[in-house]
């Protein structure tokens, strides 16, 4: 118990030193170069500040967040499915592994650019343009999950007459529940930078589009200033929701 | 009348090699709460059998047959002990039942029983194996089953506690009646228990020969009346490596 107080201590203490560290060399730079094109922290916080004030930032971060999280949803939810059946069915696995490896290396822009221009500039199209990038991610893991499950726990299931609601509750999902983790993990961070691009071709708010805007006026501290705001937020999420989730699903482990 | 009838003549496996039989006709009936012990040497076949026999492998040629109403009153202590380890030591047992609420009283009589009383939160990883193997026991016993495949449920356990379990199987057999298939390779075992023995050769396994055991409780419980029971019948014991 002390021990892992430590660990968290020490943790968070590295944790603050790199981010400093960080900080420290980003404003020496900009104090060296002296350009209107690399501002200091300090100017991107007052930015910051600004936008937070006049709603502009709130506004935008949760029209992201919203994208982000409803292709998230709907990229877990299709792309497990799909890996579930092509772990347990080997001819599903064989028909559908070349449609894998095609979506694996499709592009993102290539997805974004076809969905606008089939399903329009539409809010539908921009969830779908996303999770269609994540699902063949998803559905990898899920299938190696699948194929890893254990054949001793299903014939207990069945010895013991558990049925299907009970089978998957307690015997498949405990099994699979690491690698929803891993897949939702890599998918946060995959889904927001991809929104972000989505945002920037076809959408009128959100972090993306906000980042388009102040490109064209070549202001980098704004830009700078709705990235990293992003950025604290993804980490909030994988801080307070996902790591803290991940610990409980393990908390049977010796 | 027969509670099991189980008649199986190839138990194919795929293997890297070509084809592996792992058993070669073996046919056996079991009579209403009769116990039945199989015993056989290590890799025979005896664990596939005992799945056949659960209708957990559907891949052989034969046929299983069971009375009315007993395939849902079936327990299956498996050979490792096979707890969820995501799940505690109740959650494991409370699992056996669509309605654990109902049973509460017998899950916790159960658990005291096989002696793990104040376990019950822990998970299966933080137990020893012999603290498994009961917790094992336990989920079969609680069903109150009317058939019961066991799997070599007492080996890895020290004489002493391996005794006090079986002492438990007998005293719940008396108290509900099952027809028992039990396989084992440790014949002071099989005798102790069992109302009769098949032998099985080693793989792919057949019925080498049967053998009634018509002794008293009290010749069960003496060590020298089971080496006299097995000199007597050596030519069984023989056959095989027991
Ligand atoms: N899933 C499998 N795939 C391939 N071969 C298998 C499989 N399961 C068992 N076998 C083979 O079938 C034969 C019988 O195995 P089985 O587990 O039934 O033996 P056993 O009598 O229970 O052995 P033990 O006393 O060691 O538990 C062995 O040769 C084994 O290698
Ligand atoms: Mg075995």
């Amino acid at each position: 118990m002390a021990s892992q107080r430590y660990n968290t201590f020490a943790r968070i203490s590295w944790m603050m030193t790199s981010v400093i560290s960080l900080l420290v060399v980003w404003w020496g730079a900009a104090l060296l170069v002296q350009s209107r094109y690399l501002p200091t922290p300090q100017d991107v916080f007052s930015v910051l500040a600004v936008e937070f004030s006049n709603g502009e930032l709130l506004f935008h971060v949760s029209m992201t967040l919203m994208r982000v999280a409803a292709s998230f949803l709907v990229a877990m939810v299709i792309g497990s499915a799909i890996g579930i059946v092509m772990g347990k069915r080997a001819w599903v696995d064989r028909l559908f592994d070349g449609w894998l490896m095609f979506f694996l290396n499709l592009p993102a822009l290539v997805t974004i650019v076809l969905c606008f221009i089939w399903f329009g500039l539409t809010e539908v199209a921009t969830v779908l343009a996303v999770a269609i990038n994540k699902i063949p991610n998803v559905a990898v893991t899920l299938r190696e999950g699948t194929k890893a499950l254990d054949p001793a726990y299903e014939q207990l299931a069945r010895a013991y007459r558990f049925g299907r609601w009970k089978t998957l509750r307690h015997v498949v999902l405990p099994q699979l529940a690491p690698y929803f983790a891993a897949a939702a993990r890599s998918g946060l961070a995959l889904v927001w930078k991809i929104v972000l691009v989505v945002e920037l071709l076809g959408r009128s708010n959100g972090v993306g589009f906000q980042i388009h805007l102040y490109f064209q006026l070549f202001d980098v501290a704004a830009i700078l200033a709705y990235a990293i705001s992003f950025i604290v937020v993804v980490q909030l999420i994988e801080t307070f929701i996902l790591q803290p989730w991940q610990q409980t699903a393990a908390r049977w482990r010796t | 009348m027969t509670a099991l009838k189980l008649a199986i003549q190839h138990k194919p496996f795929a293997r890297e090699d070509g084809e592996l039989n792992a058993i070669e006709n073996i046919e056996i009936e079991i009579a209403a709460n009769e116990f039945v012990a199989v015993l056989g040497p290590s890799g025979c076949g005896k664990t596939s059998m005992l799945q056949i026999a659960a209708g957990l492998d559907q891949e052989y040629t034969g046929a299983v047959e069971y009375a009315a109403g007993l395939e849902d009153r079936m327990a299956y202590v498996f050979q490792s002990p096979t707890l969820l380890p995501w799940r505690t030591v109740r959650q494991n047992i409370e699992l056996v039942f669509s309605d654990p609420q109902t049973h509460a009283d017998a899950i916790a009589s159960v658990l005291e029983a096989v002696g793990l009383a104040g376990s019950e939160d822990i998970y299966p990883l933080q137990l020893s194996m012999g603290m498994q193997r009961r917790a094992a026991l336990a989920r079969a016993f609680v069903l109150r089953p009317r058939l019961l495949l066991m799997d070599e449920p007492f080996v890895s356990l020290d004489e002493l506690l391996a005794a006090r379990l079986r002492d438990l199987l007998k005293t719940m057999l008396a108290g509900n009646p099952a027809s028992v298939l039990f396989v084992t390779h440790d014949w002071r075992e099989a005798l102790s228990l069992a109302d009769r023995l098949i032998f099985l050769s080693p793989g792919p396994a057949r019925i080498t020969g049967e053998l009634a055991v018509p002794l008293s409780p009290q010749q069960r419980s003496r060590p020298a009346d089971l080496q006299n029971f097995r000199d007597a019948n050596a030519k069984f014991f023989q056959s095989g490596k027991q």
